[in-house]
């Protein structure tokens, strides 16, 4: 799963590289070098830049008036708003989430450890439809909690709720999976000698804990929003789509592409490739900050 | 940290609540419906709702949600709030009776036609100039032949095909069992099942699948004469069957958002002359003699048998075929 990267600040540097390079040993020849790079780049181009050069021809095939039309549609424009609907609740949320259980795995030692951060990858591991379909289970007409809803006049599946649950569920890892090993790996020692200078507990999170894990916290949100406006599976099981009403991005891309409108179809899907191009360029740039601030902690001891 | 974490609440709520008060400033209703239908219901939607506004004054909006038929049943069933239903075979606003009693027992009662406003029928759809020669049902369930068919477990459409060649078979070897073994043959030249028509028609058209597509009438013209860019011809078999669509209100949903009349005036409507006139316009053959004979060059002659006449009813034709375990399942297990 995409999900599964971590962040390894201490890759970056380049001086291993070049010893690496240098000796005789440990250097390939010219045209194995070349071969591997070859083969990576021509799979990249193939898998990665064909496709994501075909959707903007695609998308401006009929030209900028039918570009700019599909992307203001009303239905479309609904399906930005729910989309963004979605991930400003679940960004938030699984923040709160992440840190709190990161802090509590890296920081405590409690029975049933292994077990929390074996639930907190459940969503990597189960298929976003199931995980929909559970949601049908629960809060569905027929479900658990379905007829109470109903007597309350609550809609949860086929309604926005329903769409910001599935989003919440499938993101639920990626702040807390990224964090868990950075905490881990800076161990409790600041935090100790801060509370024997006296700081009170939000003070020792809030100055010390905080600014070390800020780039890695940054990251995980990254991740965190991409799935979130990206997501299609689960959130396609509990939507109903109701054009104008329960359809994100992604689910108004199928209906389009199922409707002829091929043009419109990869006009908003060019927005949610610009989105993930937005995200890689944000993305890279937290990666820098993080080498930055890993060198300079270092050079400092 | 106080300020901006409160002004991100305060600035949530007010999205909510200003979504939540758009959707209550007008009337709307939800017609939860099958998958090649979407053409059609988008143009009717904007005609009904001026014609309503003329009659009322009120301001109505008719949202629509498309899918595999009995998929979208099942999302009507798990608590999608559709005041109307248009589908396109019985059972699938049957299991909305037995649910719950999401609709009337009655249903068929409460308008023309067994509430049926429009019948279409299963044909073929052959790449430009039929290079398999593809003429009839016997065609299809020859080998080396490629077949797309969507799911009939999860789509009308898919489940008329199923049973239209099932009829043909009947009629040709006399037995259940010829039927039976014509059907096997047939099913097990089908490559994919995609869940819904829509999604077989891609399949077919747009990933370049399978010879023949077997699909409702209105979808094989669309994209034979609209959409397919001319690269497609239909095929109209010696016989198939008769697929009338059915429509109901969903009296429970209709009841506690008290719609029930906007959403009875919109099924009336399609029993209309002007509401059959845009039917015919999208290739489904209209009840109404008048606008039938208006359009009959586009509606060849073909034989066609209900699922009454031949196949003993839908309930029979349910627990025979389509029940867990029942023929269908058997004839796709057998494949593998």
């Amino acid at each position: 799963m995409a999900g599964a990267t971590t962040m390894n600040p201490g890759s970056a540097g380049s001086r291993g590289l070049t010893r690496f390079e240098a000796k005789a040993a440990t250097r390939e020849s010219p045209l194995v070098k070349w071969t591997i790079l070859g083969v990576s780049l021509s799979f990249f181009a193939i898998f990665l830049l064909m496709p994501l050069i075909a959707v903007f021809v695609e998308a401006l095939r009929k030209g900028w008036e039918t570009y700019l039309t599909a992307l203001t549609d009303p239905d479309a424009l609904s399906a930005v708003k729910l989309t963004l609907l979605a991930a400003v609740i679940a960004v938030p949320l699984n923040l709160v989430f992440g840190v709190s259980a990161a802090w509590a795995i890296a920081k405590f030692e409690f029975r049933g450890k292994h077990f929390l951060i074996t639930l907190i990858d459940l969503p990597f591991s189960v298929s976003p439809v199931i995980a929909g379909l559970i949601y049908v289970l629960v809060f569905g007409a027929q479900g658990w909690l379905g007829p109470w809803l109903a007597e309350h006049d609550l809609k949860v599946i086929f309604a926005v709720p329903g769409i910001v649950l599935a989003t919440v569920f499938v993101t639920f890892p990626f702040v807390a999976r990224e964090l868990i090993p950075l905490m881990e790996a800076q161990g409790r020692e600041e935090e100790e000698a801060a509370v024997v200078l006296g700081a009170h507990g939000f003070q020792v999170f809030w100055h010390v804990t905080l600014p070390n894990i800020k780039w890695g916290l940054l990251y995980g949100v990254i991740l965190t929003n991409a799935r979130a406006m990206g997501e299609f599976g689960a959130v396609s099981v509990v939507s109903g789509h109701i054009r104008g009403h329960t359809n994100t991005l992604p689910l108004h891309v199928e209906i389009l592409y199922n409707e002829y409108q091929f043009a419109a179809a990869f006009a908003v899907a060019s927005l949610l490739a610009l989105l993930a191009l937005v995200t890689l360029v944000i993305k890279s740039w937290v990666e820098h900050r993080a080498a930055q601030a890993y060198k300079v902690t270092e050079d400092a001891s | 940290m106080k300020t901006p974490v409160s002004k991100l609440v305060r600035g949530l709520a007010t999205v909510l609540f200003l979504s939540a008060g758009a959707a209550l400033a007008q009337t709307s209703i939800l017609n939860v419906s099958y998958d090649v239908s979407r053409e059609l219901y988008k143009d009717l939607n904007p005609v009904f709702a001026s014609q309503w506004k003329a009659r009322t004054g009120q301001e109505l909006s008719v949202n629509q949600s498309h899918g595999g038929s009995s998929k979208q049943a099942l999302s009507v069933a798990a608590g999608l709030e559709a005041d109307v239903i248009t589908m396109n075979q019985a059972p699938d606003i049957d299991i909305l009776v037995e649910r719950g009693g999401l609709v009337a027992a009655d249903w068929r009662k409460k308008f023309p036609h067994n509430a049926t406003p429009y019948t279409t029928t299963s044909v073929f759809l052959v790449r430009k100039g039929n290079p398999k020669k593809i003429k009839d049902w016997d065609d299809l369930a020859k080998p080396g032949i490629g077949v797309i068919v969507p799911n009939p477990k999860t789509s009308g459409n898919g489940r008329y095909t199923y049973l239209a060649a099932w009829g043909y078979a009947l009629e040709k070897t006399g037995s259940e069992a010829g039927a039976r073994d014509f059907a096997q043959r047939l099913f097990a030249n089908v490559p994919v099942l995609d869940g819904g028509g829509r999604g077989a028609t891609t399949t077919f058209t747009q990933r370049d699948m399978g010879d023949v597509l077997v699909t409702f009438e209105n979808e094989a013209i669309l994209i034979a004469r609209e959409l397919g860019g001319n690269k497609f011809d239909i095929v109209y078999p010696s016989v198939s069957i008769d697929a009338s669509a059915p429509v109901a209100v969903v009296k429970k949903v209709a009841d506690k958002r008290k719609t029930t009349q906007v959403a009875e005036a919109y099924l009336n409507f399609l029993f209309s002359p002007e509401g059959q006139e845009i039917i015919a316009n999208h290739y489904f053959r209209p009840r109404d003699p008048a606008v039938l004979k208006k359009h009959v060059t586009r509606f060849p002659a073909i034989r066609t048998f209900t699922v009454e006449q031949k196949l003993g009813g839908w309930d029979a034709v349910q627990k025979h075929h389509f029940a867990d375990g029942a023929i269908y399942d058997q004839i796709v297990l057998g494949k593998r």
